[in-house]
Protein backbone atom coordinates (compact mmCIF):
# COMPACT_ATOMS: atom_id res chain seq x y z
CA UNK A 1 0.00 0.00 0.00
CA UNK A 2 1.31 3.43 -1.01
CA UNK A 3 -1.33 5.29 0.99
CA UNK A 4 -3.55 4.31 3.91
CA UNK A 5 -7.11 5.27 4.71
CA UNK A 6 -5.84 7.28 7.65
CA UNK A 7 -3.51 9.29 5.41
CA UNK A 8 -6.38 9.98 2.99
CA UNK A 9 -8.41 11.36 5.90
CA UNK A 10 -5.48 13.57 6.90
CA UNK A 11 -5.02 14.88 3.34
CA UNK A 12 -8.76 15.65 3.14
CA UNK A 13 -8.38 17.72 6.29
CA UNK A 14 -5.42 19.63 4.78
CA UNK A 15 -7.41 20.20 1.55
CA UNK A 16 -10.52 21.35 3.45
CA UNK A 17 -12.66 18.70 1.80
CA UNK A 18 -15.39 16.94 3.72
CA UNK A 19 -15.39 13.39 2.34
CA UNK A 20 -17.99 10.77 3.14
CA UNK A 21 -17.18 7.12 3.93
CA UNK A 22 -17.68 5.97 0.34
CA UNK A 23 -15.42 8.72 -1.04
CA UNK A 24 -12.66 7.90 1.46
CA UNK A 25 -12.78 4.26 0.42
CA UNK A 26 -12.80 5.01 -3.31
CA UNK A 27 -10.05 7.63 -3.11
CA UNK A 28 -7.83 5.40 -0.98
CA UNK A 29 -7.91 2.71 -3.68
CA UNK A 30 -7.59 5.11 -6.61
CA UNK A 31 -4.82 7.22 -5.05
CA UNK A 32 -2.98 4.05 -4.17
CA UNK A 33 -3.08 2.92 -7.83
CA UNK A 34 -2.00 6.34 -9.11
CA UNK A 35 0.84 6.63 -6.59
CA UNK A 36 2.00 3.15 -7.53
CA UNK A 37 2.04 4.25 -11.16
CA UNK A 38 4.02 7.48 -10.54
CA UNK A 39 6.56 5.35 -8.68
CA UNK A 40 8.09 4.75 -12.12
CA UNK A 41 9.73 8.20 -11.89
CA UNK A 42 12.18 6.58 -9.47
CA UNK A 43 13.59 4.53 -12.35
CA UNK A 44 15.28 7.78 -13.43
CA UNK A 45 18.43 9.08 -11.80
CA UNK A 46 17.77 12.79 -11.33
CA UNK A 47 20.80 13.61 -9.20
CA UNK A 48 22.14 16.99 -10.27
CA UNK A 49 19.11 17.80 -12.47
CA UNK A 50 17.71 21.27 -11.90
CA UNK A 51 13.93 21.16 -11.33
CA UNK A 52 11.72 23.06 -13.81
CA UNK A 53 8.88 25.05 -12.29
CA UNK A 54 8.22 27.04 -15.44
CA UNK A 55 8.77 26.23 -19.11
CA UNK A 56 9.77 29.74 -20.20
CA UNK A 57 12.78 31.20 -18.39
CA UNK A 58 11.61 34.44 -16.83
CA UNK A 59 12.86 37.02 -14.37
CA UNK A 60 10.54 39.01 -12.15
CA UNK A 61 8.07 41.01 -14.23
CA UNK A 62 8.14 44.46 -12.69
CA UNK A 63 5.81 47.36 -13.45
CA UNK A 64 5.53 50.86 -12.08
CA UNK A 65 3.60 51.13 -8.86
CA UNK A 66 0.70 53.32 -9.84
CA UNK A 67 -3.01 53.44 -9.07
CA UNK A 68 -5.13 52.09 -11.89
CA UNK A 69 -8.85 51.52 -12.30
CA UNK A 70 -10.19 48.45 -10.49
CA UNK A 71 -13.56 46.71 -10.50
CA UNK A 72 -14.79 48.53 -7.38
CA UNK A 73 -16.47 47.37 -4.18
CA UNK A 74 -19.94 46.72 -5.64
CA UNK A 75 -18.59 44.47 -8.40
CA UNK A 76 -16.21 42.70 -6.02
CA UNK A 77 -19.10 41.89 -3.70
CA UNK A 78 -21.64 41.06 -6.40
CA UNK A 79 -20.90 37.32 -6.38
CA UNK A 80 -20.52 36.98 -2.61
CA UNK A 81 -22.79 34.35 -1.04
CA UNK A 82 -23.30 36.66 1.95
CA UNK A 83 -22.34 40.30 2.44
CA UNK A 84 -23.03 43.19 4.72
CA UNK A 85 -22.18 46.90 4.38
CA UNK A 86 -19.32 46.50 1.94
CA UNK A 87 -17.91 43.34 3.58
CA UNK A 88 -17.96 39.61 2.94
CA UNK A 89 -19.86 37.98 5.80
CA UNK A 90 -18.71 34.56 7.08
CA UNK A 91 -19.85 32.30 9.93
CA UNK A 92 -18.45 33.00 13.38
CA UNK A 93 -14.71 32.22 13.50
CA UNK A 94 -14.17 32.24 17.28
CA UNK A 95 -16.69 30.44 19.47
CA UNK B 1 -23.19 25.07 -48.34
CA UNK B 2 -25.09 26.55 -45.40
CA UNK B 3 -23.97 29.65 -43.53
CA UNK B 4 -23.13 27.52 -40.50
CA UNK B 5 -20.74 25.37 -42.58
CA UNK B 6 -18.43 28.27 -43.45
CA UNK B 7 -14.94 28.93 -42.13
CA UNK B 8 -13.97 32.34 -40.72
CA UNK B 9 -12.25 33.34 -43.94
CA UNK B 10 -15.17 32.19 -46.11
CA UNK B 11 -17.76 33.99 -43.97
CA UNK B 12 -15.53 37.07 -43.87
CA UNK B 13 -15.51 37.18 -47.68
CA UNK B 14 -19.32 37.02 -47.78
CA UNK B 15 -19.66 39.70 -45.10
CA UNK B 16 -17.20 41.90 -46.94
CA UNK B 17 -19.04 41.53 -50.25
CA UNK B 18 -22.31 42.25 -48.39
CA UNK B 19 -23.71 38.93 -49.61
CA UNK B 20 -24.73 38.22 -46.06
CA UNK B 21 -24.98 40.18 -42.80
CA UNK B 22 -23.61 39.18 -39.43
CA UNK B 23 -27.17 39.14 -38.10
CA UNK B 24 -28.07 36.55 -40.76
CA UNK B 25 -24.96 34.46 -40.11
CA UNK B 26 -25.45 34.65 -36.34
CA UNK B 27 -29.12 33.79 -36.74
CA UNK B 28 -28.18 30.75 -38.84
CA UNK B 29 -25.78 29.63 -36.11
CA UNK B 30 -28.39 30.07 -33.37
CA UNK B 31 -30.93 28.08 -35.42
CA UNK B 32 -28.34 25.35 -35.94
CA UNK B 33 -27.62 25.27 -32.19
CA UNK B 34 -31.36 25.02 -31.55
CA UNK B 35 -31.68 22.13 -34.01
CA UNK B 36 -28.70 20.05 -32.79
CA UNK B 37 -28.06 20.95 -29.16
CA UNK B 38 -30.44 18.38 -27.62
CA UNK B 39 -28.26 15.65 -29.15
CA UNK B 40 -24.79 17.21 -28.72
CA UNK B 41 -24.93 19.28 -25.49
CA UNK B 42 -21.89 21.35 -26.50
CA UNK B 43 -23.11 24.52 -24.75
CA UNK B 44 -23.61 25.34 -21.08
CA UNK B 45 -25.02 28.79 -21.88
CA UNK B 46 -26.35 30.18 -25.19
CA UNK B 47 -26.45 33.98 -25.31
CA UNK B 48 -28.90 34.38 -28.22
CA UNK B 49 -30.18 37.90 -27.48
CA UNK B 50 -26.74 39.35 -26.79
CA UNK B 51 -25.34 37.58 -29.86
CA UNK B 52 -27.89 39.18 -32.18
CA UNK B 53 -27.21 42.60 -30.62
CA UNK B 54 -23.46 42.13 -31.11
CA UNK B 55 -24.08 40.99 -34.68
CA UNK B 56 -26.14 44.13 -35.39
CA UNK B 57 -23.30 46.24 -33.99
CA UNK B 58 -20.84 44.35 -36.20
CA UNK B 59 -23.05 45.02 -39.24
CA UNK B 60 -22.97 48.75 -38.47
CA UNK B 61 -19.19 48.53 -38.22
CA UNK B 62 -19.01 46.73 -41.56
CA UNK B 63 -21.31 49.33 -43.15
CA UNK B 64 -19.01 52.06 -41.83
CA UNK B 65 -16.08 50.35 -43.53
CA UNK B 66 -14.33 49.48 -40.24
CA UNK B 67 -13.99 45.80 -40.88
CA UNK B 68 -11.55 43.35 -39.41
CA UNK B 69 -11.22 39.67 -40.38
CA UNK B 70 -13.19 38.72 -37.23
CA UNK B 71 -15.87 41.41 -37.43
CA UNK B 72 -19.29 39.79 -37.34
CA UNK B 73 -17.95 36.23 -37.00
CA UNK B 74 -20.03 34.12 -34.56
CA UNK B 75 -17.71 32.42 -32.06
CA UNK B 76 -18.12 30.48 -28.83
CA UNK B 77 -15.83 30.13 -25.83
CA UNK B 78 -15.07 27.31 -23.44
CA UNK B 79 -16.78 28.13 -20.16
CA UNK B 80 -13.36 28.63 -18.53
CA UNK B 81 -13.02 32.15 -20.05
CA UNK B 82 -14.38 34.97 -17.94
CA UNK B 83 -17.04 36.88 -19.86
CA UNK B 84 -18.23 40.07 -18.19
CA UNK B 85 -21.92 39.79 -17.33
CA UNK B 86 -22.26 36.28 -18.82
CA UNK B 87 -22.45 33.33 -16.43
CA UNK B 88 -19.16 31.40 -16.29
CA UNK B 89 -19.22 28.00 -14.58
CA UNK B 90 -16.00 26.24 -15.66
CA UNK B 91 -18.17 23.12 -15.84
CA UNK B 92 -18.56 23.16 -12.06
CA UNK B 93 -21.48 23.33 -9.68
CA UNK B 94 -19.35 25.48 -7.39
CA UNK B 95 -19.57 28.32 -9.96
CA UNK B 96 -23.19 27.64 -10.99
CA UNK B 97 -24.25 31.28 -10.48
CA UNK B 98 -20.94 33.08 -11.07
CA UNK B 99 -21.22 36.24 -13.18
CA UNK B 100 -17.69 37.57 -13.90
CA UNK B 101 -17.09 41.28 -13.28
CA UNK B 102 -14.46 41.44 -16.07
CA UNK B 103 -13.41 39.82 -19.35
CA UNK B 104 -10.55 37.44 -20.10
CA UNK B 105 -7.92 39.25 -22.20
CA UNK B 106 -8.34 36.81 -25.09
CA UNK B 107 -12.10 37.42 -25.20
CA UNK B 108 -11.55 41.18 -24.90
CA UNK B 109 -9.24 41.05 -27.92
CA UNK B 110 -11.81 39.15 -29.98
CA UNK B 111 -14.56 41.59 -28.93
CA UNK B 112 -12.46 44.57 -29.97
CA UNK B 113 -12.26 43.05 -33.43
CA UNK B 114 -16.05 42.78 -33.56
CA UNK B 115 -16.47 39.04 -32.98
CA UNK B 116 -19.88 37.81 -31.84
CA UNK B 117 -20.29 35.55 -28.78
CA UNK B 118 -22.84 32.74 -29.28
CA UNK B 119 -22.35 31.29 -25.82
CA UNK B 120 -20.21 29.31 -23.42
CA UNK B 121 -19.11 25.76 -24.13
CA UNK B 122 -19.18 22.61 -22.07
CA UNK B 123 -15.99 21.16 -20.59
CA UNK B 124 -14.72 18.80 -17.95
CA UNK B 125 -15.04 20.49 -14.57
CA UNK B 126 -12.12 22.93 -14.10
CA UNK B 127 -10.60 21.46 -17.31
CA UNK B 128 -9.73 18.25 -15.47
CA UNK B 129 -10.57 15.41 -17.79
CA UNK B 130 -10.11 13.84 -21.19
CA UNK B 131 -13.71 13.07 -22.14
CA UNK B 132 -16.03 15.96 -21.20
CA UNK B 133 -17.91 13.50 -19.00
CA UNK B 134 -16.70 15.38 -15.93
CA UNK B 135 -18.96 18.39 -16.50
CA UNK B 136 -21.55 19.18 -13.84
CA UNK B 137 -23.84 20.05 -16.77
CA UNK B 138 -23.93 16.65 -18.45
CA UNK B 139 -21.58 15.01 -20.94
CA UNK B 140 -21.07 16.45 -24.42
CA UNK B 141 -21.55 13.92 -27.22
CA UNK B 142 -19.32 13.44 -30.23
CA UNK B 143 -21.22 14.67 -33.33
CA UNK B 144 -19.61 11.87 -35.38
CA UNK B 145 -21.09 9.23 -33.09
CA UNK B 146 -23.36 10.31 -30.28
CA UNK B 147 -22.39 7.29 -28.17
CA UNK B 148 -18.78 8.46 -28.08
CA UNK B 149 -16.99 11.13 -26.07
CA UNK B 150 -15.87 14.28 -27.92
CA UNK B 151 -12.59 14.31 -25.99
CA UNK B 152 -11.69 16.74 -23.27
CA UNK B 153 -11.39 18.89 -21.53
CA UNK B 154 -12.39 21.35 -24.33
CA UNK B 155 -14.99 18.82 -25.54
CA UNK B 156 -17.70 21.41 -26.09
CA UNK B 157 -15.30 23.59 -28.11
CA UNK B 158 -14.51 20.68 -30.47
CA UNK B 159 -18.07 19.30 -30.66
CA UNK B 160 -19.47 22.75 -31.51
CA UNK B 161 -17.11 22.91 -34.51
CA UNK B 162 -17.98 19.39 -35.67
CA UNK B 163 -21.71 20.08 -35.21
CA UNK B 164 -21.29 23.42 -37.04
CA UNK B 165 -22.73 25.32 -34.08
CA UNK B 166 -19.99 27.98 -34.13
CA UNK B 167 -17.62 29.24 -36.81
CA UNK B 168 -14.64 28.93 -34.46
CA UNK B 169 -14.08 28.43 -30.74
CA UNK B 170 -11.45 28.95 -28.07
CA UNK B 171 -10.33 26.25 -25.67
CA UNK B 172 -7.52 25.73 -23.20
CA UNK B 173 -4.85 23.03 -23.15
CA UNK B 174 -3.08 21.89 -19.96
CA UNK B 175 -2.27 18.29 -20.95
CA UNK B 176 -3.91 17.98 -24.38
CA UNK B 177 -7.30 19.59 -23.77
CA UNK B 178 -7.37 21.37 -27.16
CA UNK B 179 -5.55 18.83 -29.35
CA UNK B 180 -7.20 15.61 -28.15
CA UNK B 181 -10.83 16.79 -28.61
CA UNK B 182 -9.84 18.38 -31.94
CA UNK B 183 -8.50 15.00 -33.04
CA UNK B 184 -11.62 13.16 -31.83
CA UNK B 185 -14.02 15.60 -33.51
CA UNK B 186 -12.17 16.10 -36.80
CA UNK B 187 -11.25 19.76 -36.38
CA UNK B 188 -8.04 21.75 -36.13
CA UNK B 189 -6.77 22.51 -32.61
CA UNK B 190 -3.70 24.60 -31.82
CA UNK B 191 -1.95 24.78 -28.46
CA UNK B 192 0.44 27.74 -28.55
CA UNK B 193 3.77 27.98 -26.75
CA UNK B 194 3.42 28.72 -23.03
CA UNK B 195 3.39 32.51 -22.67
CA UNK B 196 2.22 33.19 -26.24
CA UNK B 197 -1.39 33.95 -25.20
CA UNK B 198 -2.44 35.75 -22.02
CA UNK B 199 -4.04 33.62 -19.31
CA UNK B 200 -5.64 36.65 -17.65
CA UNK B 201 -9.27 35.87 -16.94
CA UNK B 202 -8.88 32.18 -17.72
CA UNK B 203 -9.87 30.13 -14.68
CA UNK B 204 -6.66 28.50 -13.48
CA UNK B 205 -6.12 24.75 -13.34
CA UNK B 206 -2.32 24.20 -13.50
CA UNK B 207 -0.76 27.61 -14.03
CA UNK B 208 2.63 26.47 -15.36
CA UNK B 209 0.93 24.37 -18.06
CA UNK B 210 -2.38 26.10 -19.00
CA UNK B 211 -2.49 27.78 -22.41
CA UNK B 212 -5.28 29.29 -24.54
CA UNK B 213 -5.76 28.27 -28.16
CA UNK B 214 -8.24 27.98 -31.05
CA UNK B 215 -10.34 25.10 -32.38
CA UNK B 216 -11.37 25.68 -35.97
CA UNK B 217 -12.56 24.11 -39.24
CA UNK B 218 -9.24 24.60 -41.02
CA UNK B 219 -5.62 25.67 -40.52
CA UNK B 220 -6.17 29.14 -41.99
CA UNK B 221 -8.79 29.86 -39.31
CA UNK B 222 -6.45 28.60 -36.59
CA UNK B 223 -3.79 31.05 -37.84
CA UNK B 224 -6.34 33.89 -37.85
CA UNK B 225 -7.55 33.12 -34.32
CA UNK B 226 -4.03 32.68 -32.93
CA UNK B 227 -2.97 36.02 -34.38
CA UNK B 228 -6.00 37.66 -32.76
CA UNK B 229 -5.38 36.41 -29.22
CA UNK B 230 -1.56 36.18 -29.07
CA UNK B 231 0.68 38.80 -27.51
CA UNK B 232 2.03 40.25 -24.32
CA UNK B 233 -0.43 41.26 -21.63
CA UNK B 234 0.70 43.31 -18.62
CA UNK B 235 -2.07 41.55 -16.67
CA UNK B 236 -0.38 38.15 -17.12
CA UNK B 237 3.20 38.32 -15.91
CA UNK B 238 3.96 35.00 -17.60
CA UNK B 239 2.89 36.21 -21.04
CA UNK B 240 5.94 36.76 -23.20
CA UNK B 241 6.83 40.14 -24.67
CA UNK B 242 7.78 39.30 -28.24
CA UNK B 243 6.25 40.40 -31.53
CA UNK B 244 3.24 38.52 -32.91
CA UNK B 245 3.92 37.53 -36.52
CA UNK B 246 1.14 37.46 -39.13
CA UNK B 247 0.48 33.74 -38.86
CA UNK B 248 -1.59 33.75 -42.07
CA UNK B 249 1.31 35.15 -44.08
CA UNK B 250 3.14 31.90 -43.52
CA UNK B 251 0.39 29.82 -45.14
CA UNK B 252 1.89 28.22 -48.17
CA UNK B 253 1.66 24.68 -49.40
CA UNK B 254 5.40 24.18 -49.54
CA UNK B 255 7.22 21.87 -47.15
CA UNK B 256 10.05 21.02 -49.55
CA UNK B 257 13.17 20.33 -47.56
CA UNK B 258 11.37 20.66 -44.25
CA UNK B 259 12.83 18.23 -41.73
CA UNK B 260 10.15 16.31 -39.83
CA UNK B 261 11.08 14.19 -36.84
CA UNK B 262 9.47 10.84 -36.04
CA UNK B 263 10.01 9.93 -32.38
CA UNK B 264 10.04 6.16 -31.95
CA UNK B 265 8.46 6.41 -28.48
CA UNK B 266 5.22 7.66 -30.09
CA UNK B 267 4.84 4.79 -32.53
CA UNK B 268 4.37 2.05 -29.97
CA UNK B 269 2.80 -1.40 -30.24
CA UNK B 270 -0.33 -0.36 -28.35
CA UNK B 271 -1.18 2.22 -30.99
CA UNK B 272 -4.63 1.64 -32.53
CA UNK B 273 -4.40 0.08 -36.01
CA UNK B 274 -6.51 2.76 -37.68
CA UNK B 275 -4.49 5.55 -36.03
CA UNK B 276 -1.25 3.93 -37.18
CA UNK B 277 -2.55 3.55 -40.72
CA UNK B 278 -3.65 7.21 -40.86
CA UNK B 279 -0.24 8.33 -39.63
CA UNK B 280 1.57 6.13 -42.17
CA UNK B 281 -0.49 7.62 -45.00
CA UNK B 282 0.19 11.14 -43.69
CA UNK B 283 3.92 10.44 -43.65
CA UNK B 284 3.70 9.26 -47.27
CA UNK B 285 1.80 12.43 -48.18
CA UNK B 286 4.50 14.58 -46.61
CA UNK B 287 7.20 12.63 -48.48
CA UNK B 288 5.28 13.35 -51.67
CA UNK B 289 5.34 17.04 -50.78
CA UNK B 290 9.11 16.98 -50.43
CA UNK B 291 9.52 16.81 -46.66
CA UNK B 292 12.41 14.83 -45.22
CA UNK B 293 11.89 12.47 -42.30
CA UNK B 294 14.36 12.01 -39.49
CA UNK B 295 13.97 9.26 -36.92
CA UNK B 296 14.68 10.46 -33.43
CA UNK B 297 14.31 9.59 -29.78
CA UNK B 298 12.46 11.39 -27.00
CA UNK B 299 13.63 8.93 -24.36
CA UNK B 300 11.70 10.30 -21.39
CA UNK B 301 8.26 10.20 -23.06
CA UNK B 302 7.16 7.24 -20.97
CA UNK B 303 7.57 9.29 -17.77
CA UNK B 304 5.51 12.29 -18.87
CA UNK B 305 2.10 11.13 -17.62
CA UNK B 306 3.48 10.37 -14.16
CA UNK B 307 5.28 13.73 -13.93
CA UNK B 308 2.21 15.55 -15.24
CA UNK B 309 -0.23 14.07 -12.72
CA UNK B 310 2.00 15.22 -9.87
CA UNK B 311 2.77 18.71 -11.19
CA UNK B 312 -0.73 19.48 -12.50
CA UNK B 313 -2.51 18.20 -9.40
CA UNK B 314 -0.10 20.04 -7.07
CA UNK B 315 -0.77 23.32 -8.89
CA UNK B 316 -4.49 22.58 -8.98
CA UNK B 317 -4.69 21.93 -5.25
CA UNK B 318 -3.21 25.37 -4.70
CA UNK B 319 -5.26 27.16 -7.38
CA UNK B 320 -8.55 25.67 -6.23
CA UNK B 321 -8.01 26.75 -2.63
CA UNK B 322 -9.80 29.97 -3.62
CA UNK B 323 -13.17 28.17 -3.78
CA UNK B 324 -13.95 28.57 -0.12
CA UNK B 325 -17.50 29.90 -0.17
CA UNK B 326 -16.43 33.37 0.97
CA UNK B 327 -16.07 35.76 -1.97
CA UNK B 328 -17.84 33.93 -4.80
CA UNK B 329 -19.12 30.50 -5.67
CA UNK B 330 -21.26 28.06 -3.77
CA UNK B 331 -21.60 28.25 0.02
CA UNK B 332 -23.16 25.44 2.03
CA UNK B 333 -26.51 26.21 3.67
CA UNK B 334 -25.71 24.74 7.08
CA UNK B 335 -22.20 25.45 8.26
CA UNK B 336 -21.08 24.95 11.84
CA UNK B 337 -18.37 27.59 11.95
CA UNK B 338 -15.87 28.82 9.35
CA UNK B 339 -13.71 25.71 8.92
CA UNK B 340 -16.81 23.58 8.50
CA UNK B 341 -18.13 26.05 5.91
CA UNK B 342 -14.96 25.60 3.84
CA UNK B 343 -15.12 21.80 3.99
CA UNK B 344 -18.85 21.52 3.31
CA UNK B 345 -18.97 24.16 0.55
CA UNK B 346 -16.12 22.44 -1.30
CA UNK B 347 -17.60 18.98 -0.73
CA UNK B 348 -20.95 20.09 -2.18
CA UNK B 349 -19.49 22.17 -5.03
CA UNK B 350 -16.74 19.98 -6.51
CA UNK B 351 -17.22 16.80 -8.55
CA UNK B 352 -15.34 13.53 -8.09
CA UNK B 353 -12.42 14.15 -10.49
CA UNK B 354 -11.72 17.61 -9.08
CA UNK B 355 -11.74 16.24 -5.53
CA UNK B 356 -9.44 13.40 -6.59
CA UNK B 357 -6.92 15.80 -8.14
CA UNK B 358 -7.04 18.20 -5.17
CA UNK B 359 -6.38 15.22 -2.90
CA UNK B 360 -3.51 13.93 -5.02
CA UNK B 361 -1.94 17.39 -5.33
CA UNK B 362 -2.31 18.14 -1.63
CA UNK B 363 -0.64 14.82 -0.86
CA UNK B 364 2.22 15.46 -3.32
CA UNK B 365 2.90 18.83 -1.69
CA UNK B 366 2.44 17.72 1.90
CA UNK B 367 5.18 17.60 4.48
CA UNK B 368 7.44 14.59 4.03
CA UNK B 369 6.34 13.84 0.44
CA UNK B 370 7.29 17.04 -1.38
CA UNK B 371 10.78 15.89 -2.42
CA UNK B 372 9.70 12.37 -3.34
CA UNK B 373 6.82 13.45 -5.55
CA UNK B 374 6.61 17.12 -6.56
CA UNK B 375 10.33 17.90 -6.73
CA UNK B 376 11.07 14.60 -8.44
CA UNK B 377 8.40 15.34 -11.06
CA UNK B 378 9.86 18.81 -11.70
CA UNK B 379 13.28 17.24 -12.31
CA UNK B 380 11.78 14.75 -14.75
CA UNK B 381 10.09 17.73 -16.43
CA UNK B 382 13.57 19.13 -17.07
CA UNK B 383 14.60 15.85 -18.73
CA UNK B 384 11.50 15.92 -20.96
CA UNK B 385 12.21 19.52 -22.00
CA UNK B 386 15.81 18.59 -22.80
CA UNK B 387 14.58 15.71 -25.00
CA UNK B 388 12.65 18.20 -27.15
CA UNK B 389 15.44 20.78 -27.28
CA UNK B 390 17.86 18.10 -28.47
CA UNK B 391 15.38 16.85 -31.07
CA UNK B 392 14.84 20.36 -32.43
CA UNK B 393 18.56 20.68 -33.15
CA UNK B 394 17.91 18.17 -35.95
CA UNK B 395 14.34 18.83 -37.15
CA UNK B 396 11.90 21.67 -37.83
CA UNK B 397 8.79 19.92 -36.55
CA UNK B 398 7.93 16.57 -34.96
CA UNK B 399 5.05 14.42 -36.24
CA UNK B 400 3.16 12.11 -33.86
CA UNK B 401 -0.32 10.76 -33.20
CA UNK B 402 -2.55 12.97 -31.01
CA UNK B 403 -4.23 10.14 -29.12
CA UNK B 404 -3.53 6.39 -29.04
CA UNK B 405 -7.11 5.58 -30.16
CA UNK B 406 -10.06 7.35 -31.81
CA UNK B 407 -12.83 8.60 -29.48
CA UNK B 408 -13.92 5.99 -26.96
CA UNK B 409 -17.45 5.25 -25.77
CA UNK B 410 -19.15 7.36 -23.12
CA UNK B 411 -18.72 5.59 -19.78
CA UNK B 412 -15.86 3.38 -20.99
CA UNK B 413 -13.12 4.87 -18.81
CA UNK B 414 -14.96 6.69 -16.02
CA UNK B 415 -14.41 3.95 -13.45
CA UNK B 416 -10.62 3.88 -13.86
CA UNK B 417 -8.96 7.31 -13.56
CA UNK B 418 -5.52 5.95 -14.44
CA UNK B 419 -6.74 4.57 -17.79
CA UNK B 420 -8.33 7.94 -18.50
CA UNK B 421 -5.04 9.72 -17.67
CA UNK B 422 -3.11 7.46 -20.06
CA UNK B 423 -5.25 8.59 -23.00
CA UNK B 424 -3.21 11.85 -22.88
CA UNK B 425 0.14 10.11 -23.26
CA UNK B 426 1.06 11.83 -26.58
CA UNK B 427 -0.13 15.34 -25.72
CA UNK B 428 1.16 15.80 -22.16
CA UNK B 429 4.91 16.00 -23.01
CA UNK B 430 4.29 19.16 -25.08
CA UNK B 431 2.76 20.95 -22.09
CA UNK B 432 5.59 19.91 -19.80
CA UNK B 433 8.08 21.22 -22.36
CA UNK B 434 6.00 24.39 -22.76
CA UNK B 435 6.19 24.29 -26.53
CA UNK B 436 3.54 24.47 -29.29
CA UNK B 437 1.62 21.82 -31.24
CA UNK B 438 -1.32 21.49 -33.60
CA UNK B 439 -3.80 18.70 -34.28
CA UNK B 440 -4.97 18.37 -37.90
CA UNK B 441 -7.59 15.95 -39.34
CA UNK B 442 -5.66 13.08 -40.96
CA UNK B 443 -8.02 10.16 -41.38
CA UNK B 444 -11.12 8.26 -40.35
CA UNK B 445 -11.33 5.01 -38.42
CA UNK B 446 -13.23 2.08 -39.89
CA UNK B 447 -15.96 2.90 -37.37
CA UNK B 448 -16.26 6.39 -38.85
CA UNK B 449 -14.46 8.40 -36.17
CA UNK B 450 -11.95 11.16 -36.99
CA UNK B 451 -8.22 10.72 -36.41
CA UNK B 452 -5.84 13.65 -36.01
CA UNK B 453 -2.11 13.97 -36.43
CA UNK B 454 0.01 16.13 -34.16
CA UNK B 455 2.76 18.46 -35.34
CA UNK B 456 4.97 19.70 -32.52
CA UNK B 457 7.05 22.85 -33.01
CA UNK B 458 9.95 24.57 -31.28
CA UNK B 459 9.10 27.08 -28.55
CA UNK B 460 7.47 30.02 -30.43
CA UNK B 461 7.64 27.96 -33.62
CA UNK B 462 3.92 28.33 -34.38
CA UNK B 463 4.68 29.49 -37.93
CA UNK B 464 6.41 26.20 -38.75
CA UNK B 465 3.62 23.96 -37.45
CA UNK B 466 1.02 26.11 -39.20
CA UNK B 467 2.97 25.85 -42.46
CA UNK B 468 3.35 22.07 -42.13
CA UNK B 469 -0.29 21.62 -41.13
CA UNK B 470 -1.53 23.79 -43.99
CA UNK B 471 0.53 21.87 -46.55
CA UNK B 472 -0.99 18.61 -45.38
CA UNK B 473 -4.49 20.06 -45.33
CA UNK B 474 -4.16 21.33 -48.91
CA UNK B 475 -3.02 17.86 -50.01
CA UNK B 476 -5.88 16.06 -48.24
CA UNK B 477 -9.67 16.22 -47.91
CA UNK B 478 -10.17 15.08 -44.31
CA UNK B 479 -11.04 18.56 -43.07
CA UNK B 480 -13.88 18.76 -45.61
CA UNK B 481 -15.74 15.75 -44.19
CA UNK B 482 -18.77 16.62 -42.11
CA UNK B 483 -20.50 14.78 -39.31
CA UNK B 484 -24.07 13.88 -40.25
CA UNK B 485 -26.30 15.30 -37.62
Amino acid sequence: MKITRKEVEHVALLARLQLDEAEINTFTGQMDAILAYVEKLNELDTAGIVPTSHAVPMENAFRTDEVRPSIGVANALANAPDRVEGFFRVPKVIE
Amino acid sequence: MELFDLTIHELHDKLKKKEVSSVEATGAMLARIEATEARVNAFITVTATEALQAAAAADRRIAAGEMDILTGIPLALKDIFLTKGVKTTCGSKILADFIPPYDATSWLKLQERGAVLLGKLNQDEFAMGSSCEGSAYGATRNPWNLECIPGGSSGGSAAAIAARQATATLGTDTGGSIRQPASHCGCVGLKPTYGRVSRYGVIAYASSLDQVGPLTRDVTDAAIMLGAVAGHDPLDSTSVDRPVPDYTAGLRSDVKGMKIGLPKEYFIDGLDEDVKKALDLAIDAYRGLGAEFVELALPHTDYAVAAYYLIATAEASSNLARYDGVRFGHRTADAKGLADMYRQSRAEGFGAEVKRRIMLGTYALSSGYYDAYYLKAQKVRTLIMQDFLKAFEKVDVILTPVAPTPAFKIGEKTADPLQMYLSDIFTIPVNLAGTCAISVPAGMSRAGLPIGLQLIGKPFGEESIIRAAYAFEQASTWHQLQAEL
